[in-house]
């Protein structure tokens, strides 16, 4: 595979170059495949660290997919494979020897609908922690009220640690899936649609909450709703039918898009 | 303007009602000749039963003919039969319907691990009984308790397997990904996650296969046999209620048959009883 063969898309805002991107992971030409159906075709993006990446295009278009190549999740199912790179830092994500586990700790992952443990608001984080830490009880109390104050339900929580996580409702559910995710310090933090369950004041917390993780981790946000998109991300990723479309900076995407099919989009012509 | 066509008057929709109530009635007559059957068992298992019952039942052993006694060595025969064949099934069972339902969901082989079980599941008890009395009793050259309790945990496993794997099966996937998306190991992620998800569909499947097992004559008439003695000693024939009700019941004399109601109705109502509270469990999973 040659150098030449790569058209990764330029992020052309004169603003953002001045900054000094660190990339944290790097897709190249990556190929994704459902059994003999190639979802995503030959995709080049970067993610950054400290900020947030936001992947729009309409319903099957593959940004979902993209999304769960970071972590592997695919690997769970059967007869889906990816070809191409993804490195995370200086590592193969796609190696056939990563180890997933280790992956996913480091890569961590929000969902569309809410999905806490059944079990207590306390296991739901402390649960993630022990697995790669054995912490004295007092340690970790405090890691789970770190996690729980990160993503701003402490408050909310403190005088019920011991209650069902299934009994928060959907927007403190789903804040407390991001507390779980942040509790196993991992370095990227992939949300998937992460407020379409939800009402507006939980949206609207959410997105405070992404922005304030975003100085501390590499973010990557899968969303429907183009104004969401525009509000949280500092770079956006248009995608269509399997193809990364154009990529660049939020504002510029948004204002002047150099592709046809991504102002027909924004503008609301299709999708 | 739109035209309204008033569905009350149209001969269309009367017709259709008049259907609809011939077809509820024919529901509802169904629906009582059915259970009109089930309240006259029930009636005449507790009338004949209960007139029988007595402390002696519980505390006296079965009596030779045109002698008083009670059903305790049947009862603690059954109780430990039962006990010991959920030990032997519920484990494998539920190992067995966590390989279907997560590790083997994809395999060629669990398809026919399915097949199989399903086969197992409604395999007319009597073959089963015959089965262990061939490999058990026919090799041990004798009845035993370990024979019978081996012949019920045969007719637990499938049940287990079937719920185990139906009450995984209907844990979301979401819950799956988001257990590995912490970098949950498989194994971890199912004793955790998932058991503790669909623990009360689990234990009430468990409760089923008790229930089901608990009725059950034929697998214990070719295996454990039947003692008029108290007995503990699982290597030789032990007593159970099914078997004594079927020898009481088809007896000429009239104690025995007596005590064959009141065993009916104590293995009805312990059976009642774990439905009750499998139902509740099952409630309160939906909730959760």
């Amino acid at each position: 595979m040659s150098m030449a063969t790569f058209t990764v898309p330029t992020v052309t805002n004169a603003a953002s170059n001045k900054e000094d991107l660190v990339e944290k992971v790097t897709v190249q030409n990556l190929d994704f495949f459902y059994g003999d159906h190639r979802a995503l075709k030959n995709i080049n993006v970067s993610l950054y660290h400290g900020k947030v990446t936001a992947f729009i295009g309409p319903s099957g278009c593959g940004k979902s997919t993209l999304l769960r190549i970071l972590n592997r999740m695919y690997d769970l199912y059967p007869n889906q494979r990816a070809t191409g790179t993804v490195r995370l830092d200086n590592d193969d994500i796609l190696a056939p020897s990563q180890d997933l586990n280790l992956l996913r700790a480091k890569v961590g992952m929000v969902f569309q609908k809410p999905t806490p443990f059944p079990m207590t608001i306390y296991e739901n984080i402390a649960f993630g922690i022990r697995l790669y830490e054995n912490l004295p009880k007092s340690e970790l109390d405090g890691r789970v009220q770190q996690a729980l104050q990160r993503a701003a339900l402490w408050e909310e929580v403190k005088d019920k640690l011991g209650a069902n996580g299934l009994s928060l409702s959907g927007g403190q559910q789903q804040r407390l899936c991001i507390a779980r995710t942040v509790a196993v310090r991992p370095e990227v933090i992939l949300f998937d649609e992460p407020c379409s369950a939800l009402d507006p004041i939980s949206t609207a917390k959410i997105e405070e909450l992404i922005d304030e993780l975003k100085e501390d981790y590499t973010i990557a946000i899968v969303t429907h709703n183009m104004q969401q998109a525009a509000r949280v991300s500092d770079f956006t990723a248009f995608m269509y039918l399997g193809e990364l479309v154009e990529y660049g900076d939020t504002t510029r995407m948004f204002t002047t898009p150099s592709d046809r099919r991504t102002q027909d989009y924004i503008t609301g012509r299709f999708g | 303007m739109a035209v309204m066509i008033s569905g009350a008057s149209s001969p269309l929709y009367a017709a259709r009602r008049r259907k609809n109530g011939i077809t509820m009635t024919l529901a509802y007559l169904a629906t009582g000749f059915g259970l009109i059957w089930l309240a006259l068992i029930l009636a005449v298992l507790f009338y004949e039963g209960f007139s029988g019952l007595s402390l002696k039942v519980f505390t006296e052993m079965t009596p030779p003919p045109g002698a008083a006694g009670g059903l305790l060595n049947p009862i603690i025969g059954s109780l430990v039969m039962t006990f010991i064949a959920v030990l032997i099934g519920t484990p494998l069972g539920i190992l067995a319907g966590t390989y279907l339902a997560e590790y083997g969901r994809y395999d060629k082989l669990s398809t026919v691990v399915r097949f199989i079980n399903d086969i197992l599941l409604s395999a007319p008890s009597i073959v089963i009984g015959l089965f262990i009395y061939e490999i058990m009793v026919a090799t041990m050259g004798h009845f035993s308790g370990w024979a019978g309790s081996v012949a019920l945990a045969v007719i637990v496993v499938p049940v287990v397997v079937r719920t185990t794997e139906d009450m995984l099966t209907l844990v979301p996937d979401t819950l799956r990904e988001a257990a590995a998306s912490i970098g949950l190991p498989r194994s971890l992620m199912i004793r955790k996650v998932a058991y503790r998800a669909a623990r009360a569909g689990m234990i009430t499947g468990v409760l089923l296969a008790i229930a089901r097992i608990s009725g059950e004559t034929a697998p214990l008439l070719f295996t454990a046999l039947n003692n008029q003695f108290w007995s503990t000693n699982m290597n030789a024939p032990v007593s159970s209620l099914p078997v004594v009700i079927f020898q009481f019941a088809l007896s000429p004399y009239k104690d025995w048959q007596n005590l064959a109601w009141t065993g009916a109705l104590i293995i009805t109502l312990a059976v009642l009883a774990l439905s009750i509270t499998a139902r509740f469990l099952g409630s309160q999973s939906k909730k959760s």
